[in-house]
C-alpha cells in the first residue's frame, strides 16, 4: 500500500539523513522504525507526507506517486495519512474539540472552520473518537490543562477523525511515563487492527516496540539495516543498529506481571 | 576566573588576572575624568543665575496655579473625549494596517524573504522612527487640522510598534503545532488561522492594549499642533498664562492615563 522507492534526503547543511531507503509496507500493517536519534528516522516520516521535501526517490500511496503531486492534490492526499506527534502538537489555546475537529481541516472550506461549523456527522465522529479514547468529559476542556497521557490520546483522535489510510506516528511515548507509553502504544496498536489502518511507529524504546507490533525496521545513519519480526532482533543486531551495549535485558520478553502493573 | 598556585603549594583563586584589573581600573579614570571635565564645561556655559533662581520662580507659577480652575471643566469634557477618541480609533486603524505588516515581516510566514520582508522591515522602521507630534504636523498640511489629523498620526505612528512586538510574537510559536495542523490538509489559510493564531492571540491583545495606553499619553499633546484633543486647550491656556487652566488640564490628563493604564492593566490580566 506504502512504497518508498531509493528515497534519498539530503539537508541544505549537506548532512545525507536518508540514503536511498527501500521499503514497502501493506495494508493494515503495523511497523515500528527503531534507531538511534538522528538515525532519520523523523525525517522518513515526514517526507511520506512531505513535510520535508525528499531530494530523491518516490513515495506511492495506493498507487498514487506522493511525491509528484502538486499543492493542491498534495494536501487532498495528506488528508489519507494521520499523524501523531511526540509533543502531542497541540494547539494548546485551543479546546479539545477544536483540536479534534482539526483533523477535518482538509474537508472542509476556509469559512466554515473559521466559524467552526462542521459538519454534524464529523462532531458526531469527534464524540465518538473521544468516548474510544475515554476522553468524552474533556471536549470542552482547554488542551494545555490536559496532562500528557491524556493530550497524546487527543492527538491520536485528531489524526484517526481524517479518516486515515496511514497513520506516520514520530515517538508518541518519548514524553510521557512507562504506564501512559504502553496505554497509548496500546491504544495506538488496538485502533489500527480496529480500522485495518497501517501505521509507522518511530519509537526508542526497542522492548516497548517489541510487546506491540508485527515488524521492525531498523535505521542507522539513513540506511535501512534491519527488517524483520521482533523476535529476529538479536543483541548482536542491536549493536549493529546502536552501537555497543548490553542488550540482554532489552530482548527478554516481558513477564506477565509487568503486563499487569502497566494496565 | 584565575587559579594560582602559590611556592608552597597552596592554590588561590581571584576573580580577574592582575591585567584584568588595572585595566578596569584605568578605565574607571578616564571615566571620572571625563565626567570632571564635562561638568565644568556645562558649568562654564550655564548662567547660573537662572538656575538659582529656579525654585522661587518654580514656586511662583505653582502659587499662581493653585488652586485648579475647577468651573473650567465645562469645557473640557470635548476635548479629552475628542482625546480617547484619537487614541482609540488611532490603535485600531493601525492594528488593522500592523497585521499584515507583521506576517510578511515575520521569517517564518513572510512570503518572500529576499523581497517582501525587507519591504515591511521598512515600513515597521519608517512608521516608528517619526515622532507622532511629527506626523501629526505634516498630516495637518496634509488633511487640515482637525481630530482626522489625529487619528491618522497615532494610526502611522503606531503601526511599527505593533507590528514589530506581533512579528516577532509570530517568529516564537511552536512550530510543531503549525506542522501538525499542515499534515491534515489543512489549507494555508487554514494552517494560519488553526496554527498560528490562536499561538499569537494572547500577544496581539497585550499588544492592542499596551498601544492603546501609549497612545492615550501621545494624543494628549497631538492638540498643540492643531490636531485636535485636549491639547488644543493646554496650548491656548499656555499661551495666555491661565496658571489655574493649566492645573486642571494637566489634573485631566492625569486621570486619563491612570484610567487608560488601569483597563490595559486588567485586560492584560484578564489574557494572561
Amino acid at each position: 500500500m506504502l512504497k518508498l522507492d531509493k528515497l534519498v534526503k539530503t539537508y541544505n547543511t549537506g548532512d545525507q539523513a536518508l540514503k536511498s531507503v527501500v521499503l514497502e509496507i501493506p495494508q493494515g500493517q503495523v511497523l515500528a522504525l527503531i534507531g538511534p536519534s538522528g538515525a532519520g528516522k523523523s525525517t522518513l516520516i515526514r517526507c511520506i507526507n512531505r513535510l520535508v521535501e525528499p531530494t530523491s526517490g518516490t513515495v506511492h500511496l495506493d498507487g498514487v506517486e506522493l511525491t509528484r503531486l502538486g499543492s493542491g492534490a498534495l494536501r487532498r492526499d495528506r488528508r489519507r495519512m494521520g499523524m501523531i506527534f511526540q509533543e502531542y502538537a497541540l494547539v494548546e489555546r485551543l479546546t479539545v474539540m477544536e483540536n479534534v475537529l482539526s483533523g477535518r481541516l482538509g474537508y472542509v472550506g476556509f469559512w466554515r472552520s473559521f466559524l467552526r461549523k462542521f459538519p454534524q456527522s464529523d462532531v458526531d465522529n469527534a464524540y465518538r473518537l473521544l468516548d474510544r479514547v475515554g476522553l468524552l468529559h474533556m471536549a470542552d476542556k482547554r488542551a494545555d490543562e490536559l496532562s500528557g497521557g491524556q493530550r497524546q490520546r487527543v492527538g491520536i483522535c485528531r489524526a484517526l477523525i481524517q479518516d486515515p489510510a496511514l497513520l506516520l506516528v514520530d515517538e508518541p511515548t518519548a514524553s510521557l511515563d512507562p504506564k501512559t507509553s504502553r496505554q497509548i502504544m496500546r491504544l495506538i496498536v488496538e485502533l489500527c487492527s480496529e480500522r485495518g489502518l497501517a501505521a509507522i511507529i518511530n519509537i526508542h524504546d526497542v522492548a516497548l516496540a517489541k510487546m506491540f507490533v508485527q515488524r521492525v525496521v531498523g535505521l542507522e545513519s539513513g540506511a535501512i539495516v534491519f527488517d524483520g519480526a521482533p523476535d529476529d532482533l538479536t543483541p548482536d543486531m542491536l549493536t549493529h543498529i546502536y552501537g555497543e551495549e548490553d542488550w540482554e535485558a532489552t530482548i527478554e520478553k516481558v513477564t506477565d506481571a509487568e503486563e499487569e502493573a502497566a494496565q | 576566573m584565575v587559579t594560582h598556585t602559590q611556592t608552597d603549594g597552596t592554590r588561590t583563586w581571584s576573580r580577574r588576572t592582575q591585567k584584568q584589573s588595572l585595566i578596569r581600573w584605568v578605565a574607571w579614570l578616564i571615566g571620572v575624568a571625563v565626567f570632571v571635565f564635562c561638568w565644568n564645561r556645562i558649568s562654564e556655559v550655564t548662567t547660573w543665575f537662572f538656575v538659582w533662581d529656579a525654585p522661587r520662580i518654580a514656586g511662583d507659577i505653582f502659587g499662581r496655579a493653585t488652586p485648579p480652575r475647577w468651573s473650567y471643566i465645562d469645557q473640557l469634557w470635548g476635548p479629552i473625549w475628542d482625546t480617547l477618541n484619537i487614541a482609540t480609533l488611532g490603535t485600531i486603524i493601525s492594528l488593522m494596517l500592523a497585521v499584515p505588516v507583521a506576517f510578511l515581516a515575520a521569517r517564518n510566514t513572510t512570503p518572500s524573504k529576499m523581497f517582501i520582508r525587507p519591504i515591511a522591515l521598512f515600513i515597521i522602521v519608517a512608521t516608528r522612527s517619526i515622532n507622532s507630534l511629527i506626523w501629526a504636523l505634516l498630516l495637518i498640511a496634509i488633511i487640515g487640522p482637525g481630530v482626522f489629523a489625529g487619528i491618522v498620526a497615532i494610526a502611522i505612528r503606531s503601526i511599527g510598534f505593533c507590528a514589530k512586538l506581533l512579528y516577532e510574537a509570530i517568529e516564537e510559536i511552536n512550530e510543531t503545532q503549525v506542522e501538525a495542523i499542515t499534515a491534515t490538509g489543512a489549507s494555508r489559510w487554514q494552517v494560519m488561522l488553526y496554527g498560528v493564531v490562536p499561538q499569537i492571540l494572547p500577544a496581539f491583545a497585550g499588544i492592542a492594549v499596551f498601544r492603546w495606553d501609549i497612545n492615550i499619553r501621545e494624543s494628549t499633546v497631538l492638540g498643540l499642533v492643531g490636531a485636535g484633543g485636549i491639547g488644543l486647550q493646554l496650548s491656548a491656556s499656555l499661551n495666555v498664562l491661565a496658571w489655574p487652566q493649566v492645573t486642571l488640564i494637566l489634573l485631566v490628563i492625569l486621570v486619563a492615563v491612570v484610567v487608560g493604564e488601569w483597563v490595559s492593566a486588567k485586560v492584560r490580566g484578564a489574557i494572561i
